[in-house]
């Protein structure tokens, strides 16, 4: 199972096994780690499962659609070139090692 | 946080979203107490939303639906007791008593108990399922297994999300619905086509004006004598606030549990949130009194956050955009505001092209926003609410203008 880290703004570091096809929202909140809310369950309507990217894995992940990018534009973090929510990451095998840093706050 | 620290203990009645997220927020706000999170159900704290969607369609499992996994609630110190009914507040000496007996102390009292579903009173009323918890749902799932044709009584959001869930599964699906259009409460005529097209081109059979007299094991009997082919019937013809242990506390209650701005109950120690929650909303200004109740993720998590402040010595008023989604053979609908009470109505886009957004007015003022698969209008009208930004009804039907603009 691809594995995902997650960096905590205060610099704690987790890293979980994020099943294929979960998202790497899901993987957050099923762990119990904090600094991602998604407080839609996914659905794309709330912005708060906002993460950066790590920079070496920008170009590997799908482009942003049109949804992600309108709701990127109201996250409650600075948006950055390397924003993205969560739950529209999906896993693949590829994504083993995927980096992503929460940023201080979602809402 | 000086008169939070004060607070020694919290307990909450109700462990659907509104009072998870209560609990959540408490605690990352900084409540340092005792937290009592109670709820009916035997499971955890857990999405509803996907239920009548991904989940009755078989596109997602259960793996996704908990709101939270079960180390949140050790790691947040929430105490988390769940098939426990509460059956009285004893406000005179701070307890609530459940069925077991048990009682729990609190400081503040923060009642999330939800809403139930509307039942239909008719001949064969067991034979009527209804889909509001999860288990309701499973129960649904499995016979789905077994049935070629299903009815769906009420054509509102949960009626359509279920008809198209079970197109989804390819069963024969009916669409029982007593007045004249889709949605009639929440959208303008324009929408309730829309979505009349959109179900009758997937093969929904819609039948208007029409009442129920029987359920059967395998069909449903209308007035007019009609008999619908029906192995499953499924009922969402709306829901009733889980008020009665409030009224009975001597709280006020009227359509839910009133409550003022902060959400305080007519007890300075008792507030109330979510689907159970009548309020005054700055959004409701086509409402005569300016108070409604609102079932939906927004509100149950908006008013979770702003009870906490409340609690915590940081009160400031419930005044978040209501904005509520449904999703329906791969069309997302998104709503913002809220329209009742709307004395005009404009069309942004094409209706044919099957993205295009209505806008409600109000005396020139804009009241809500609903959209069809247009997700910048949907953002922009949330920015235009929040903002009470000035918008005309031309400019809203102009395609050229750029709505983010003139938030």
């Amino acid at each position: 199972m691809p594995k995902v880290t997650y960096l905590a703004h205060n610099g704690k570091s987790t890293t979980v096994e994020v099943p294929n096809k979960h998202s790497v929202m899901e993987g957050a909140v099923k762990n119990g780690i904090d600094g991602i809310v998604a407080e839609c369950g996914g659905a794309c309507m709330c912005a708060t499962c906002h993460v950066y990217v790590d920079p070496a894995w920008l170009d590997k992940l799908e482009p942003v659609e049109e949804e992600q990018e309108e709701m990127l534009g109201v996250t409650a973090a600075e948006r950055k070139p390397n924003s993205r929510l969560s739950c529209q990451i999906i896993v693949r095998p590829e994504y083993d090692g995927l980096v992503v840093l929460m940023p201080d706050r979602q809402t | 946080m000086a008169t939070g620290a004060a607070i020694t203990s919290v307990v909450i009645v109700g462990a659907g979203q509104a009072g998870l997220e209560a609990a959540a927020a408490l605690r990352s706000q900084g409540h340092e107490g005792s937290l009592t999170l109670i709820g009916e159900e035997a499971r955890a704290p857990y999405q509803r939303p996907p239920l009548s969607k991904d989940y009755l369609s078989g596109k997602t499992d259960g793996e996704s639906l908990p709101l939270r996994a079960d180390i949140f609630y050790n790691n947040n110190r929430i105490d988390l007791i769940t098939a426990e009914k509460v059956t009285a507040i004893h406000r005179a000496i701070h307890q609530v008593e459940c069925a077991s007996g048990r009682r729990f102390s609190y400081g503040k009292l923060i009642l999330a108990t939800g809403a139930r579903n509307r039942a239909l009173s008719i001949r064969g009323a067991p034979h009527v399922r209804y889909l509001r918890s999860w288990e309701e749902t499973d129960a649904i799932r499995a016979r789905v297994e077994h049935v070629s044709s299903a009815a769906v009584i009420g054509g509102g959001f949960i009626g359509l999300e279920v008809a198209a869930a079970l197109r989804a599964r390819e069963k024969q699906v009916t669409l029982i619905e007593a007045g004249e259009r889709l949605m009639a409460r929440a959208v303008s005529p324009t929408l309730s086509d829309f979505f009349l097209q959109l179900h009758q081109n997937h093969g929904v059979d819609i039948r208007f004006q029409a009442s129920v007299t029987a359920v059967q094991p395998n069909d449903v009997l209308l007035s007019d004598g009609t008999k619908i082919p029906a192995d499953l019937t499924v009922a969402g013809i709306g829901v009733i606030p889980n008020q009665e242990l409030a009224a009975a506390a001597g709280l006020t209650v009227g359509n839910g549990i009133v409550v003022d701005e902060l959400l305080r109950t007519s007890d300075s120690n008792i507030y109330a949130i979510g689907d159970c929650a009548e309020h005054p909303n700055r959004f409701a200004a086509g409402i005569n009194s300016g108070r409604v109740r609102l079932e939906s993720v927004q509100n149950a998590v908006d008013q979770a956050k702003c009870v906490a402040r409340g609690i915590l010595g940081n009160p400031s008023p419930y005044e978040e955009v209501p904005w509520f989604w449904t999703d329906q053979f791969g069309v997302r609908f998104q709503m913002a505001g809220l329209s009742t009470g709307y004395d005009q109505a404009v069309v942004r886009g094409k209706i044919e092209s099957a993205k295009f957004s209505v806008f409600y007015f109000n005396q020139s003022i804009l009241l809500a926003v609903d959209s069809v698969d247009k997700f910048a209008d949907h953002i922009a009208a949330r920015k235009l609410l929040a903002n009470r930004s000035k918008i005309t009804p031309e400019q809203a039907a102009d395609e050229t203008m750029d709505l983010k603009k003139l938030a």
